[in-house]
């Protein structure tokens, strides 16, 4: 495990370094979106009802837990420990996650791919630490 | 969250038939007078204190007393109460003719709703849901099978108890189409706050159309099988839920003949769909806390959406 994480440290400090866009820049979060795409996405996330299965930080109520906790997302590794961390990835994932990581056990969401995109920049604005 | 308490203007100054029109004439007179008997307040209240000496004298004067203190209210509010008492009595009038009439009985933490024919049989059993005609006057036959709950769709009528051992009548109508939240409006423990409601108005042929398919439904069998009803068999459900047409003939929990085309999940508390519906089936204690289904965290991801596919389809 512990070379694992070397690997992925090497990887992504080497990443940084060639100045790629899905790096850790502490402590700004790592994309900024508007604030009228995040509002919007936060509209998205309870029309769908994700937090029938997750603690979204932002979302008072409910906070299911058959879901993992998004708390802290904004400093999450990989997305569901898969996917390059990017705001397409992101997307695609939110919509469809079986498809964008096969096996996985998140439902694919009755959104629409823009609604997926707001999502994508609620998630990334997340700033609760 | 719960839709009954959304929007603007509040749904009580925003009525959808004639029912809820006279609870909101109701309302905008008290509050009328409210104002009223305010601004007579500040303004003797001004006068005790700045006012020129024969004012105060006035207003300490027995006179004073016995026709503010005594007289206005008991004249005013006795002819508010009989007004508003008549205003409000065709709410809860009997069934006079071919009225359509629906049982809805509240329960620990949710709504069962029956559709019934003109002898009270049962002929559409659903849940948390009331779908009604624009236009037309819906007699609800309201009941309770534990605590005292109120019943309380604000656009469509007045709030009514839900009384153990009785069944208290109330009124609604919709004059235009659309979606209606509603609320149970007596505290009746644990998630009280978490027990909603959705009415549904359609035009009469689309209400008629709806009612005759799931009345259809109730007398024949299930669709859809493969593992997600076996699942949902074996898992025990069916102890306490209905699916017309299965063995499942559970009545502790929210019949769920109809389940896949409701508009809600929880007692309109959560959108329907198949994220939803893993999600209340894997823990609906941490979705609605102290509620009666337990959470089924002991079944694999796999046989929750298998459940949830089954579900969907149950329409
Ligand atoms: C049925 C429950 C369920 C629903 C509903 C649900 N999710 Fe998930 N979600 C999961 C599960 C389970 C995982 C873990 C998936 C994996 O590891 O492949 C997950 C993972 C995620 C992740 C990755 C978390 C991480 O730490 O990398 C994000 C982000 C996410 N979900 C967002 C959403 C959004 C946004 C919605 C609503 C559009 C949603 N989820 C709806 C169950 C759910
Ligand atoms: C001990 C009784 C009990 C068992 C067993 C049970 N439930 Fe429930 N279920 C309930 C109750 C009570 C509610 C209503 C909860 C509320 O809204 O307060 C409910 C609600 C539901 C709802 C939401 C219905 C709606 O319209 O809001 C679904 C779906 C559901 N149950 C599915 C299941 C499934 C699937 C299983 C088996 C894996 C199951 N239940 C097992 C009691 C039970
Ligand atoms: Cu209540």
């Amino acid at each position: 495990m512990k070379a694992v994480g070397q690997i992925f440290g090497h990887a992504a400090a080497l990443g940084c370094a060639l100045g790629l866009a899905a790096c850790k820049q502490p402590p700004a979060s790592r994309y900024t979106f508007d604030a009228g795409l995040r509002d919007m996405g936060r509209h998205v996330i309870e029309r769908a009802g994700c937090a029938a299965c997750h603690e979204i930080p932002g979302i008072d109520w409910p906070e299911g837990r058959t879901g993992p906790s998004l708390a802290g997302f904004d400093g999450v590794g990989p997305i569901a420990g898969y996917l390059p961390n990017t705001p397409a990835n992101l997307a695609r994932f939110v919509r469809n996650a079986p498809a964008a990581k096969p096996g996985s056990t998140m439902p694919a969401m009755p959104i629409s791919s823009e609604e997926a995109h707001a999502v994508a920049a609620y998630l990334y604005g997340i700033d609760d630490d | 969250m719960i839709e009954a308490l959304w929007g603007w203007p509040p749904p009580v100054f925003d009525p959808a038939g004639p029912y809820a029109e006279s609870v909101t004439t109701l309302a905008w007179v008290l509050l009328g007078m409210g104002v009223a008997v305010t601004a007579i307040v500040v303004a003797a209240l001004w006068v005790a204190l700045r006012g020129p000496d024969a004012l105060k004298r006035k207003l300490g004067g027995e006179r004073t007393v016995w026709i503010g203190g005594v007289a206005f209210p008991g004249v005013v509010l006795t002819a508010l109460l009989v007004w508003g008492l008549a205003l409000t009595a065709s709410l809860t009038a009997d069934i006079t003719g071919d009225e359509m009439r629906v049982r809805v009985t509240g329960e620990m933490w949710w709504f069962r709703v029956e559709y019934l024919d003109d002898d009270g049989n049962v002929l559409v059993a659903d849940a948390n849901e009331l779908h009604l005609p624009v236009g037309e006057p819906v007699v609800l036959e309201l009941q309770s099978a534990d605590v005292i709950h109120s019943f309380w769709v604000p656009h469509l009528s007045g709030k009514k108890d839900m009384i153990p051992g009785r069944t208290t009548l109330l009124r609604v109508q919709a004059d235009r189409p659309g979606r209606f939240g509603g609320v149970c409006a007596e505290y009746c423990g644990g998630p009280h706050a978490l027990m909603g409601f959705v009415a549904i108005a359609h035009g009469q042929d689309d209400f008629r159309q709806w009612l005759a398919g799931k009345a259809r439904r109730q007398a024949a069998s299930a669709p859809g099988g493969g593992a997600g009803r076996r699942q949902f068999m074996d898992s025990g459900c069916a102890a306490c839920h209905r699916v017309a047409g299965t063995p499942a003939n559970g009545l502790a929990g929210p019949d769920l003949t109809h389940v896949g085309s409701r508009q809600t999940l929880g007692a309109g508390i959560l959108p329907n769909n198949r994220g939803t519906l893993i999600g209340w089936i894997g823990d609906s204690q941490s979705i609605k806390p102290g509620n009666r289904m337990p959470s089924y965290d002991m079944l694999s991801a796999e046989e929750l959406e298998d459940i949830a596919i089954w579900l969907e389809q149950q329409k």
